[in-house]
């Protein structure tokens, strides 16, 4: 039985781990070399988020699991990750706006988390909230770039947007183990968040000369582990190594 | 193994025990930017005595700080080197790692070694406006970003225009 504090910590562990690793796959293939130290090193800041949130879950559920455990050692319907996380990397286009997405609800949902009742949460979040505001700057500078700029790079950019927009209700969504942890003081009620979220959205793709999409459809299910074919094919190569050599060390 | 017994090799009041184990661990060096030492960068935040042992707290620059290991392993040698038997490293989380603890005489190490200092304090407005950067080599402050990340998570990638010459900035955070 998951106490809601595990499912929780889990979930915010499973979307940094998931987008960590999807820009660790632009690695050695960024349209130029600032941009790929630019993806590793946010990639490289999600995973240092997930790793601290992994450790904390393994002691909150007490069964002895370590970081290492919960990463390499779930089955796919395990994960929590919101879908958005799990999106191919694409185009550039497609990889800066689910980035500007992510950062754009993650930097004022760390915010609300640093001061928030779980000291070990909080922790991570004070410290993430300064990564992600780098996140942040970065991935709107681009947006604004890439929208206006060329005929060819507004066309993918808008498309992006409309590709990875089903994607955004899921970040909102609320279910019994956030209500349970909310009326404590001890999770963030991401409804609250989502004005913010639209208007610094809507300030950059404003400059970007790029269109918000309508409402509309939200796909979601990720976060009760309900996902795209997309992340079986994450973890079959980031699990690799430790399914095909259990318990290896170096 | 000998905790009991582990500061008796350095043996005097507690106060400079604590004080000599301070300044082994506090010597360092930072891996990535080597003129840095731990306590310059702020990393090093507490050294004490537990139980006989010594245990020294650090607490990392980014969540995704690659040196981590390599620091706490330095710190442990380092200790052991000084007679210090089973030290203990702990890492924290809290406070959050700011740019505002790296010392002045790390700021000026930091600018004689060619990586600009933070320009500011690590306050919202530093992050969201405009920054000016002086240059390590000229000092000139015509300089330009050229990528939010550098070769380090804690460094961005900067020019000046003055002197043409492309620097590495040390990120407020």
């Amino acid at each position: 039985m998951e106490t809601p504090l595990f499912t929780y910590t889990l979930r915010l562990a499973d979307n940094a781990l998931i987008l960590g690793h999807r820009l660790s796959e632009w690695v050695g293939h960024a349209p130029v070399p600032e941009e790929d130290l630019a993806l590793a090193n946010m990639g490289l800041d999600l995973i240092g988020q997930a790793r601290a949130l992994y450790t904390y879950a393994g002691e909150v559920e007490g069964r002895g699991r370590d970081e290492d455990a919960l990463a390499y050692l779930r089955e796919v319907g395990g994960y929590r990750n919101v879908l958005l996380v799990e999106q191919p990397n694409g185009d550039f286009a497609h990889t800066i706006v689910r980035q500007l997405l992510f950062a754009a609800f993650a930097h004022p949902f760390f915010e609300a988390l640093a001061r928030a009742q779980d000291a070990t949460l909080a922790a991570v979040a004070a410290k993430a909230v300064k990564e992600l505001a780098y996140h942040l700057r970065h991935s709107a500078e681009w947006t604004i770039r890439l929208g206006d700029g060329t005929p060819e790079s507004h066309r993918r950019t808008q498309t992006a947007l409309d590709d990875l927009w089903a994607f955004t209700g899921e970040l909102f969504e609320t279910d019994q183990v956030e209500r349970a942890l909310i009326d404590r003081g001890i999770a963030v009620d991401p409804a609250a968040l989502r004005t913010r979220f639209e208007r610094r959205l809507d300030e950059v793709l404003a400059e970007a000369t790029l269109a918000r999409p309508a409402g509309g459809f939200t796909q979601s299910g990720g976060r009760a582990g309900r996902h795209s074919e997309h992340l079986g094919y994450i973890l079959s190569e980031l699990q690799y190594l430790q399914r095909a050599y259990p318990g290896a060390k170096w | 193994m000998v905790t009991a017994m582990a500061v008796v090799q350095t043996a005097g009041p507690e106060a400079d025990v604590r004080k000599t184990a301070w300044a082994v661990a506090a010597s360092v060096m930072d891996p990535e930017i080597p003129v840095l030492s731990i306590a310059d960068l702020g990393v090093l935040r507490a050294v004490r005595i537990t139980d006989g042992r010594v245990e020294a707290v650090i607490t990392p620059t980014y969540s995704g700080c690659p040196a981590m290991g390599v620091i706490a392993l330095g710190i442990e040698r380092a200790l052991e080197e000084a007679g210090f038997v089973n030290p203990k490293i702990t890492t924290v989380l809290s406070p959050a790692w700011t740019t505002d603890w790296i010392t002045p005489e790390g700021k000026a190490k930091l600018s004689a070694y060619g990586i600009a200092p933070p320009a500011a304090k690590a306050s919202r407005r530093a992050l969201f406006g405009e920054e000016v950067v002086a240059c390590p080599r000229c000092g000139a402050t015509d300089t330009q970003r050229i990528s939010e990340f550098g070769s380090t998570a804690c460094k961005a990638l900067w020019r000046c225009r003055a002197c043409a010459e492309p620097f590495d900035y040390f990120k407020c955070i």
